[in-house]
């Protein structure tokens, strides 16, 4: 009994990023990996089944877990191939939708979470993490500053897709990025992320004046 | 400018105030009863606070609307001086939650009809001082480690047979229901301020769940991708306007978040435990609702308190 807890202990303080970084390949050890899932089981034991899927982790997000958001060079590689694979374009080529539609999904926390009715509509909650519009003070910094993020860049259409592709996966760019992966799990839709890609890139947008 | 709702608080917002105002009038029918003008006064003026301190957080923050910059410095202003107000028993709600968590400690409940002073919360059976800076714990006759909550479940169990259904049902209280666990954690935790949290994990299970916790915290997963960590691993990182302590290591930002717990919330005029914090931190993870003392929440609090070792306690204390 005692020396399977000691396992159990020693297992999950392999997460740790030092003691990660060295093993490099191999999963969390079975043992730690198992009791950590037992508990999360019995954490939601009383969740009904369309929930209980949320508490199954994708392969992305079991990585990032185990490294503490700080994987080895070889498994960052795979997570970025992976997660580049799954960003869809809008077919016609055109990443820029409204910005004044973009601005509300940008200041709308809401959709998703248990205490929200099932049809709310989601929002991206982007200024909970970054700084948009100069004239919206009420921004977190979780994230870096997007002000006048178009117009630093030359309005430019390159810059636009790569920007629609990052709000769609944070994690093909940077894998273990701390940005939900808006598109991968249809949080927002792609109109919805062109919405916000135009509050970014349009010339009347308030975040580029 | 345009108020956009930011979570369910926006609903009860109005509510909210009036359930203030209602509490500054308990708070000074209190006073009366204990006779003393200047208490009187201090209510009077700690009611007028309240919603004054209220209204600017909930424009602040709650709602997270556009403020200009100057008002955000007047805010830390407002909030200093608010914060010099948490200490002042008379002029906090949550000291209505000790009184009544007292009253149940010593009321006769349950089939065997004798209350919960034999209950060994850590220190003996009825020793309530300090007991809180020291859970979660083992315990031997559960052979389980056990955060407050859970323990006072497992004594209304065995000591009182008390139907905990019932109580469950109040697990968080609202302005029509109080619940039983909020009152008796703001009672018993009350107990142990001014000493510091001691958490030695001297124990095997203490250990493993100790290592549950830290891994718990780091889990990622649901629709937005959030562990714990995403939102409590920088230093000095805000979400919107709201400061967000970075729990990771040990030391001040840990020590001063359990420190104050438990609190009284005034953007739900309630005061909340521990268990419903985290409850609400899963809840903007998008995970469903966690199972009130299961073990993975005591894990989290373990990781949590002993991140907070030698920290202060000061309960139950005020926060937005
Ligand atoms: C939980 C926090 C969080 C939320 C919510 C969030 N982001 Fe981010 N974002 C980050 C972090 C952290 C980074 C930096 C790391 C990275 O590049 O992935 C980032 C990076 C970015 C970048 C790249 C900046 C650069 O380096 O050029 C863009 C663009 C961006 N976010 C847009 C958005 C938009 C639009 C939304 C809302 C739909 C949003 N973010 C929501 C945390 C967040
Ligand atoms: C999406 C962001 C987010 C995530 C993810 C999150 N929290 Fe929080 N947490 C917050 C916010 C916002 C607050 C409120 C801070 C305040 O009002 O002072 C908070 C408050 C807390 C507090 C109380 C802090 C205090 O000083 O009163 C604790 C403890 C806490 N969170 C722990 C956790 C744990 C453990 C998890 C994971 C199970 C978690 N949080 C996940 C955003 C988050």
């Amino acid at each position: 009994m005692l020396a399977r807890r000691a396992a159990i202990v020693a297992a999950l303080f392999c997460g740790t990023t030092a003691a990660a970084q060295e093993m490099k390949s191999g999963s969390l050890p079975e043992q730690g990996a198992s009791a950590l899932e037992r508990y999360v089981a019995e954490m939601w034991s009383g969740a009904d089944a369309d929930w209980k899927q949320r508490l199954q982790q994708d392969e992305t997000q079991a990585q990032c877990s185990r490294f503490r958001n700080n994987p080895p060079d070889d498994i960052a590689e795979a997570i970025r191939k992976r997660e580049a694979a799954t960003i869809a374009l809008p077919e016609d080529g055109n990443v820029l939708g409204r910005w004044q539609d973009g601005e509300k999904i940008a200041q709308n926390g809401r959709g998703g979470q248990f205490s929200d009715a099932p049809d709310t509509v989601r929002g991206g909650n982007c200024y909970a993490c970054h700084e948009m519009a100069k004239s919206e003070a009420s921004f977190g910094t979780l994230g870096p500053s997007l002000a006048e993020y178009g117009k630093l860049r030359g309005f430019s259409a390159e810059a636009a897709k790569e920007t629609f592709a990052k709000i769609y996966n944070s994690q093909a760019t940077l894998p273990c990025s701390s940005m939900p992966r808006f598109g991968v799990h249809g949080f927002l839709t792609a109109q919805q992320i062109k919405d916000v890609t135009a509050y970014l890139f349009d010339r009347e947008s308030p975040v580029n004046k | 400018m345009t108020i956009i709702c930011r979570s369910y608080l926006c609903r009860t917002a109005r509510s909210d105030l009036l359930g203030i105002e209602e509490r500054g009038a308990l708070l000074i029918g209190k006073a009366r009863r204990a006779g003393s003008a200047l208490q009187q006064e201090k209510f009077k003026s700690a009611g007028t606070w309240f919603v004054l301190v209220y209204v600017l957080f909930a424009t602040a923050a709650v709602l997270g609307m556009g403020i200009e910059g100057p008002k955000a410095a007047d805010t830390e202003d407002e909030i200093k001086r608010y914060r010099e107000m948490i200490n002042d028993p008379m002029a906090n709600p949550a000291y209505l939650n000790v009184d009544r968590g007292e009253e149940l400690w010593k009321l006769p409940r349950g089939n065997k009809g004798v209350s919960l002073e034999t209950c060994d919360i850590g220190k003996g059976p009825g020793v309530l001082e300090g007991a809180y800076a020291e859970l979660p714990r083992y315990f031997s006759d559960a052979n389980k480690v056990m955060d407050l909550e859970q323990r006072l479940l497992w004594c209304m169990e065995t000591v009182q047979q008390l139907d905990t259904q019932e109580i469950l049902s109040r697990k968080f209280g609202t302005p029509s229901a109080t619940s039983d666990m909020e009152d008796l954690v703001a009672y018993i935790a009350n107990k142990s301020n001014g000493m510091t949290f001691h958490i030695p994990l001297n124990d095997a299970q203490e250990q493993e769940a100790y290592a549950i916790g830290e891994a718990l915290f780091y889990r990622r997963g649901s629709l937005l991708d959030f562990s714990c960590a995403t939102c409590h691993s920088a230093d000095g990182a805000r979400i919107r306007t709201t400061q967000l302590p970075n729990l990771t290591k040990p030391g001040k930002d840990a020590q001063e978040t359990m420190g104050s717990w438990p609190t009284y919330r005034v953007s739900q005029s309630q005061m909340r435990t521990m268990q419903n914090r985290l409850w609400d931190c899963y809840r903007q993870m998008r995970m469903p609702p966690p199972e009130y003392g299961s073990a993975g929440l005591t894990a989290l609090m373990i990781y949590l308190a002993r991140q907070a070792d030698g920290g202060p306690i000061n309960v139950p204390s005020i926060k937005r």
